[in-house]
């Protein structure tokens, strides 16, 4: 019994279980105002919605995890949609069957170079991934504007986000779970995932322990520019087609989802678990104050206020002391 | 002469910055086809003034090693607040604008509140923040419009008798109301200190909690202060979010390129000003030096990324491999 409350104790953390709580609580207050809450298609729905977010959320949290943040997301995001859909464009049936790869792939380039700038060059990432998303909105401009792709989504990324081939599961939460898994896996099973919390904790003892700290940095910008770059195309392929600014909206609920799911903003303390409750938990509030046409004014208060006061329920730092 | 050499080395961020807005300045005039005239400075003042007021806002919780990414929204929320309130006659103005700024040291003292008594991340805190502070802006301007004192207007985005711009006056007035008693007080040092090292701050006895408060209160104040020069410039209020949020971002670019350390204990709100005016002037020389519109936003980013990533320069000096990590 004791060694059942003991794996309990070291197995839960108050942010999950208060994301939970408040999740749990929303569906109840959300049932109240209609019945389609609690139905298997809505529930179902919202996960789907909430597997772009989680996807993008993924990215945001291997980088927060070792300190850092990546600002470049909203322009990545976009670049793997407009990349995945001129793809298909340019090269006929070839592109349209590597439309997916070759859009993650160049996010993942530019994830190479917010790690190289980040890693190799030290500038901080908060400011070197800013520039590096201005970088890539100029990118996106001179596609658009000079060459006049092809911005309609294939078969494929339509498919892969609107489709439910799998005993009627959403697709994309499908990817979003294999996603998950991959994560759990390398964070807790892999010396990589070890050396990325630690890092996070202190760089300079991870470099004297002998960890290649800046390739292990440089690995998880990629990741996160990968990230970036599929939920676009996840995106575009909902929206049937790429556009400017699609990723806007996604940079700071990523953001706040890592931290809602009790990752540390300053790196090195977070689960995955976390994070797939935090998105959730996002998703969730942003789709019960559209449907109770909460006017945008109330939603971004609503939104703002919920956030810190959830985080000052678990996510309070240490007082300073001597 | 060692006075000397320390005052060039403590300013040199804001030198450095300082003399890149020069170099860029001069470039930028000797390409224009009518040269430096009042008028063209005033629209250069006009739009420079903005950013380098929020910039200077941004400045302050950095040199603690905060962050302060609400800056934008409250910049926006002056503005609306401003089209609102800032009419009428004399009296009424003054008091509209009173009570713009009360706002902005409100919502910054709101950030400060949470950020000390709630002990959370700045960033963080901010983030949400900058949420709520949009909304009620929007609640207050659902659609663009309203309107400003239109003669206080006039006078200050045209020009001072002599042909100086009024924007740089107002600029000027707010360095010597608000950065200078700020950086002299003993608050100010302390924001210093506080951002060199938390725990040997607390360990001297500063007062971390008023320090942080102080901080972003004016952080707010200054932001508040440039949405309502926003309101004078466009004559009206607009709940935007991508004008914050560029604000927020490009205050931030500006606090970097001005020498100010994202680390926080070093820096100043100068070197943030010279910052702002050489983002602006970037975007404007390559309008002068005729390239195709169509490039211009890449080649302003990759300027900015450049500029940013020139602080690795500081890599060839590191002797021991371990100060990479600090």
């Amino acid at each position: 019994m004791s060694a059942l409350v003991v794996a309990l104790r070291r197995h839960t953390n108050p942010a999950i279980l208060t994301a939970i709580g408040c999740i749990i609580a929303l569906l109840i207050a959300g049932s109240f105002y209609s019945a389609n809450f609690l139905s298997p298609d809505y529930l179902l729905q919202q996960l789907q919605v909430a597997s772009f977010l989680g996807v993008v959320a993924t990215g945001a949290m291997i980088v927060i995890l070792l300190g850092h943040i990546d600002l470049s997301v909203p322009w990545v995001m976009t670049l793997g949609g407009m990349m995945a859909t001129a793809s298909a464009g340019w090269w006929g049936d070839v592109g349209t069957a590597l439309a997916i790869p070759f859009g993650v792939a160049c996010g993942a380039v530019i994830g190479l170079v917010n790690g190289i700038g980040v890693a190799y060059l030290r500038v901080p990432s908060m400011i070197f991934t800013l520039g590096m998303n201005a970088v890539v909105q100029g990118l996106v401009v001179v596609h658009t504007g000079g060459f006049a792709p092809q911005d309609r989504a294939t078969e494929t990324m339509h498919e892969l986000s609107t489709g439910r081939a799998l005993f009627g599961l959403p697709n994309a939460l499908l990817l979003w779970a294999v996603l998950a898994v991959a994560m759990i896996f390398l964070l807790t099973r892999t010396t990589f995932g070890r050396k990325v919390y630690a890092i996070g904790n202190r760089e300079k003892a991870a470099y004297l322990s002998g960890v290649d700290t800046r390739f292990v940095v440089l690995v998880c910008f990629i990741i996160s520019g990968a990230m970036s770059a599929l939920a676009g195309v996840l995106l575009a392929g909902y929206a049937t087609k790429a556009y400017q600014a699609m990723g806007d909206a996604y940079l700071l609920p990523a953001i706040a989802a890592v931290v809602l799911g009790g990752t540390n903003i300053l790196g090195g303390r977070g689960s995955y678990a976390g994070t797939i409750v935090g998105t959730i938990l996002i998703t969730l509030l942003q789709s019960i104050l559209s449907v109770m046409q909460m006017a945008e004014v109330g939603r971004q208060i609503i939104y703002g206020t919920v956030i810190i006061l959830m985080l000052l329920t678990y996510g309070r730092g240490a007082k300073t002391q001597a | 002469m060692n006075r000397l050499r320390y005052g060039l080395l403590e300013h040199r961020g804001t030198l450095l910055a300082g003399a890149v807005f020069v170099v860029l300045f001069s470039v930028y005039i000797a390409n224009y086809q009518t040269g430096l005239n009042a008028a063209v400075a005033t629209t250069v003042a006009n739009k420079g003034v903005l950013l380098a007021i929020v910039a200077m806002a941004q400045t302050l919780p950095v040199l603690t090693a905060g962050l302060d990414l609400s800056v934008g929204m409250v910049f926006v929320l002056a503005n609306c607040i401003a089209s609102a309130v800032v009419v009428g006659s004399p009296l009424e103005t003054a008091f509209g604008i009173v009570v713009v700024l009360a706002a902005g040291l409100a919502c910054g003292l709101l950030n400060g509140l949470v950020i000390v008594y709630g002990r959370l991340q700045p960033i963080i805190t901010t983030l949400a923040t900058g949420a709520i502070y949009y909304g009620l802006a929007l609640w207050l301007r659902p659609v663009p419009g309203g309107d400003i004192n239109s003669d206080l207007a006039d006078a200050l985005t045209g020009q001072l008798p002599g042909g100086i711009p009024s924007m740089l006056a107002v600029l000027l007035a707010v360095v010597l109301l608000v950065w200078v008693p700020f950086r002299n007080s003993v608050t100010g040092r302390a924001a210093l200190a506080v951002g060199s090292s938390e725990q040997a701050s607390y360990m001297s006895g500063i007062p971390i909690e008023r320090v942080k408060l102080v901080t972003y209160a004016l952080s707010g104040l200054l932001a508040a202060i440039a949405g309502l020069l926003l309101t004078f410039v466009t004559y009206s209020g607009e709940a935007s979010s991508s004008i914050g949020g560029t604000y927020t971002l490009n205050s931030i670019a500006a606090v970097v390129i001005g020498g100010t350390s994202l680390m926080g204990g070093y820096g100043s709100a100068i070197g943030s000003i010279f910052g702002a005016f050489v983002l602006r002037t970037i975007g404007d020389l390559l309008f002068v030096l005729d390239l195709d519109p169509l490039w211009q936003p890449l080649f302003q980013g990759m300027i900015l990324l450049v500029a940013v990533s020139l602080s690795a320069l500081r890599l060839l000096k590191i002797r021991n491999r371990l100060d990479l990590f600090s």
